[in-house]
């Protein structure tokens, strides 16, 4: 069992060593690349939601002057139907392949049909406009129940329904059916004195991420391909494209630049293909850019779904059953991440008897992506807010009942998993005791509510090499794209090993061809798994520098020891020599010391969260104002704790966005038609109170210093947590996402 | 974005002229900040672009209590409400000035600007529709004037006919024991467009018991901001009450014609007009009384 123990690096504040460049301009983005000869490439985007393409014809592009080459799926490699192994899961290869220039059918607002590369940016503009596409217009699907009407329109005509193993023998828009079943539910419902049943609805919500996607690539004359891009995982991007265009990975470099925000939705590939293509057309250099519109309508945002839940309990409060349904749009390809959501629903909880059906279902909507903690935060919006219902219904207060049910080291996942040390007890137990719980609530109009949240987080592979410097700092060499502030957390932990301070060591984040694989930046993992290889890579020096030491001393390295930065000579002859001193002698002692780590750990805690919020409803407008917010989590530890309340305060608010106004608005022909900022409405900073993070830290045993991701778990709670406070506000239970005015005003009998 | 020709002119004849020759064309540009994006996402077919920034007339703020405020049709927001006695004149107009855009746009962007470019939404326009505002436009045959609630016809259309230009805004002296108050609803708190937009102006009696006269104007409810004529006749005379201001209110609700899009829906925008137009005139009301 970890204890938390005093650290010297561990749980300070250092300034992160990627802050000078970004706060004065200097940092380079994607966007920023520069080359001689550099062209610049347009995607044409499908102006139809679903639509079989008839002809494509690019000559009129092509004569465009200052038109250097045009691409359409035509250009793509046959893929066939093979199924590619990438990152978080096996993709369908073709289906990956029309996703990023549709051969056959379009199958949203937005969807890539062919690009074309130019001398600027305008001709490239223009020449869009001079591609003549002929479609053939097919009605849209565009919600996940009508999807799965037995006369829906379809939009795949070989998909089939793989239901728990078995595949069906007709098309469907139904990809796939999972189910998780723990005890007996009926008897679990039997013996419950109340049972609360209720449906919900989410809408599509996208990751809002300020930069844009962006790519830049090259080939060389030997066939050498590099791309320059912003993304989560530089080797995802590298294995993608590699399926994508058959090309081998050892030809192809990743170079990521900096990264403005991703929460997911960087992992899979849109432009960066399109790119290569245009670079290989040309011979030279080309960027794609996508515009805001591009990236709303063209790239993945997190599902819209419905969920029902039913839940019972004893008069006492112990829940003795549980049941989710739960179905999710996968966009135009399947892989919406109904599997996640349907692993954490009742994930906080220790029920006996549980039932849990998931459903993977497409609709003309841009493929689903990555969002923090996907599938979660709507499971949880259901699951969370009948618990409250039930807790009212009982007069048991919320996170008493949360208390009674609350899940503890030992007790099983319906999906399967025992739990390890975890720490939700303790973040219902801090939320009770924060001043925010016990402050007055009475006013007219102010309501509060609680909920909760899971998110299991991965490990995966990392890889760092730590190479020593004769001054006594270290340069550290990583592969994970930096999104939250991790290259200080993974810094960290090597300067812990070490004895040295965070700021003597350089972190770098380098391309696919300078460091071992490393997965993507994603799944709350980047502190954890790569922190836990530089920790690694710092005890493989610690034990280089002991053999140094020894061989300094002429003594058995067995006699030397290393504590705070310092080494020492134990069993006799005294001597002692700091970190940065025999830094400063490695020459003479043998030549220069690198030390690397990797790890594939399979040890990443779960992480839990427990949010309290206060809101004030306009009955009149339907307007809700967020009052108060706090946000309980257990990181296990916080190697940073200002990036781990970062972490914690951006899942919230995003949390706070979907829950009020966030949602993709469609019309009846299936076109997005609030494709910007201006009425895809993510809070501002006027929207929101400051987000109070508490840190609860339940050490995970799982890693040398008791991390757990932080990343994802805190965007689970929140649209559960304001439903109850605004239940609490009005009487009035919110079933649909978003909370907007409108619906408040529906649901109050206003409108 | 596509090619497009710019030229400063610095005179109003200048200028007509331009407007004239180039026709449908040509835009003019005052602070840009619907121009360009316009231009930049192909919203707008423009050849030219005539910036009119240096020319006198449309850079005028005059106010002069007897005789009103000649309001320059390029004069930025953040211009008029740093100016005292314009914020005490005219507080519904300084309501919209301060939610045009972010402080940044507030910058560049012209009242005069948010009235050419015609918006349903537009929140400069109705506070100049309660204000008694008149358009002078300057054309090849002279100067004429036409009241701001007549100046828009459609979205993003308004009156101006080919080599026409606003030049100004004139607003009348404020009158006394009088004030106006403009509000939107958004479901943010900034960066957004008026789902519905409420101007209000009241001129009460001496014991600010009665109301004189009012005017009511909405935005973000028809093709162009409206005037709610028979909302404000409805209260001329009448002592402030709550039924009042209900009536007035229901019956503004009775001119709105408003569609459902992404920013709301059409019940909805219906119901806010209601509620709108009474915090609208409440808070004029209020102004007045504790005005000194």
């Amino acid at each position: 069992m970890l204890e938390n123990k005093d650290y010297k690096v561990i749980g300070t504040r250092p300034i992160r060593h990627d802050g000078v460049d970004k706060v004065t301009g200097r940092a380079l983005y994607g966007a920023d690349f520069q080359a001689a000869g550099l062209l610049h490439g347009r995607v044409l985007r499908s102006p139809h939601a679903h639509a079989k393409i008839i002809s494509i014809d690019t000559s009129r592009a092509e004569a465009l002057p200052g038109v250097k080459g045009v691409v359409t799926a035509k250009d793509l490699p046959d893929a066939g139907d093979k199924v590619a192994d990438l990152g978080e899961g096996a993709v369908n290869l073709k289906h990956l392949c029309d996703n990023i220039l549709a051969s056959d059918k379009v199958l949203y607002k937005g969807h890539a049909v062919a690009a074309v590369a130019a001398t600027n940016p305008h001709i490239a503009e223009e020449a869009c406009t001079l591609i003549d596409v002929e479609y053939e217009v097919l009605s849209p699907v565009l919600e996940v129940r009508q999807a799965m009407e037995p006369d829906a329109p379809l939009l795949h005509e070989h998909l089939k329904t793989t239901s728990l193993g078995e595949t069906a023998d007709e098309p469907s828009n139904v990809a796939s059916h999972i189910q998780h079943k723990l005890g007996d539910p009926e008897k679990g419902f039997a013996e419950a004195d109340v049972i609360i049943e209720r449906e919900f609805v989410t809408g599509t919500v996208h990751q809002g991420y300020i930069e844009p996607h962006n790519a830049t690539a090259h080939y060389n004359a030997d066939g050498q391909l590099t791309i320059w891009c912003s993304t989560q995982g530089a080797f995802t991007v590298r294995e993608q494209v590699a399926e994508i265009l058959q090309y081998p990975i050892s030809k192809i470099k990743v170079v990521p630049m900096e990264i403005g925000g991703g929460f997911g939705g960087k992992i899979s590939v849109y432009i960066k293909p399109v790119a290569a293509m245009l670079a290989k057309k040309t011979g030279k250099p080309v960027k794609v850019l996508m515009n805001r519109a591009d990236v709303f309508e063209g790239t993945g945002p997190t599902p819209a779904s419905f969920i029902r839940v039913k839940m019972g309990a004893t008069k006492e409060g112990k829940l003795t059953a549980a049941q989710g349904y739960l179905a999710f749009e996968a966009g135009a390809y399947p892989g919406s991440p109904v599997g996640p959501g349907a692993m954490c629903i009742f994930a906080p909880y220790s029920i006996e008897n549980v039932i849990i059906d998931g459903y993977d279902v497409v609709v003309n909507k841009p493929k689903t992506a990555p969002y923090r903690a996907p599938g979660a935060p709507n499971a949880a919006f259901g699951s969370e807010t009948v618990l409250d219902e039930i807790a009212e219904h009982l007069g048991i207060d919320p996170l008493e009942i949360r208390l009674m049910n609350g899940a503890k080291e030992g007790d099983r996942r319906a999906d399967g998993p025992v739990h390890p040390r975890i720490g939700f007890i303790e973040t219902v137990e801090a939320a009770k005791a924060h001043p925010h719980y016990s402050a007055p609530n009475g006013k007219k109009h102010h309501g509060r509510g609680v909920a909760s949240g899971y998110w299991f987080n991965i490990g995966l592979e990392s890889s760092v090499t730590i190479n020593v410097n004769a001054d006594g700092t270290i340069n550290l060499v990583e592969g994970s794209t930096d999104i939250g502030g991790t290259r200080a957390s993974i810094a960290m932990q090597a300067a812990e090993v070490l004895g040295i301070p965070a700021e003597s060591v350089n972190p770098s984040v380098v391309d696919t061809n300078s460091v071992g694989y490393t997965a993507v930046t994603g799944g709350s993992r980047t502190t954890y798994a790569t922190g836990y290889a530089a920790y690694e890579a710092a005890q493989e020096v610690k034990r280089q520098m002991i053999t140094r030491a020894a061989k300094l001393w002429e003594v058995d390295e067995a006699n030397v020891q290393f504590a705070d930065g310092e080494f020492s000579s134990i069993n006799g002859k005294e001597e002692q020599i700091s970190f940065r001193d025999l830094c400063a002698r490695l020459g003479e002692t043998g030549g220069p010391i690198v030390g690397s780590g990797t790890v594939n750990p399979g040890g990443a805690g779960g992480a839990y969260a427990t949010h309290v919020v206060d809101v004030e409803v306009d009955e009149e407008t339907g307007k809700v104002e967020i009052l108060r917010y706090t946000a309980v989590q257990d990181a296990g530890k916080a190697i940073h704790p200002s990036y781990v309340e970062g972490q914690i305060q951006g899942g919230a608010v995003q949390g706070i966005g979907w829950a009020l106004n966030e949602e993709y608005i469609y019309n009846a022909e299936g076109e997005m038609t609030n494709a910007s900022f201006l009425d895809y409405r993510m809070p501002t900073c006027l929207d929101l109170p400051m987000i109070d993070a508490v840190i609860v830290e339940v050490p995970n045993p799982g890693h040398p210093y008791g991390v757990r991701g932080v990343g994802e778990v805190p965007i689970v709670p929140p649209m559960a947590a304001i439903a109850n406070a605004i239940y609490d506000a009005i009487g009035v239970r919110m079933t649909e996402l978003p909370m907007s005015p409108d619906r408040l005003l529906k649901a109050l009998g206003k409108i | 974005m596509r090619d497009f020709s710019y030229i400063a002119a610095n005179t109003i004849p200048e200028a007509v002229a331009l407007l004239d020759e180039k026709g449908e064309n040509a835009r003019i540009l005052a602070g840009g900040t619907d121009l360009i994006v316009q231009v930049r996402e192909a919203r707008r077919d423009v050849n030219w672009i005539i910036d009119i920034k240096s020319i006198p007339e449309v850079n005028a703020l005059d106010y002069n209590a007897d005789t009103g405020l000649v309001l320059g049709a390029a004069v930025e927001c953040y211009k008029i409400y740093a100016d005292d006695a314009i914020c005490k004149g005219y507080p519904g107009l300084i309501d919209a000035t301060k939610i045009i855009g972010g402080t940044a746009i507030q910058g560049r962007a012209a009242v005069g600007g948010n009235l050419c470019n015609a918006s349903p939404a537009a929140d400069g326009i109705p506070p100049l529709i309660v204000l008694n505002a008149t358009c002078v436009i300057a054309g090849p045959n002279g100067e004429r004037e036409v009241p701001v609630e007549q100046f828009c016809t459609a979205p993003g259309q308004t009156v101006l006919k080919n080599g026409e230009m606003l030049v100004s805004i004139k607003i009348p002296a404020p009158e006394s024991n009088s004030s106006s108050f403009y509000l939107r609803f958004i479901p943010r708190n900034e960066m957004d467009i008026a789902v519905v937009g409420a101007g209000a102006s009241v001129v009460l009696d001496d014991t600010k018991q009665t109301i004189v006269s009012a005017r009511i104007a909405l935005a973000a409810v028809a093709p162009t901001p409206l005037f709610a004529e028979e909302a404000s006749a409805r209260l001329a005379g009448r002592e402030i009450s709550d039924a009042a201001i209900d009536e007035a209110a229901e019956a503004a609700k009775a001119i709105a014609r408003p569609i459902s899009d992404m920013r709301g829906t059409a019940e909805q925008r219906t119901h806010l007009v209601g509620v709108l137009t009474r915090r609208a005139l409440n808070g004029a009301i209020q102004r007045v009384r504790e005005a000194t």
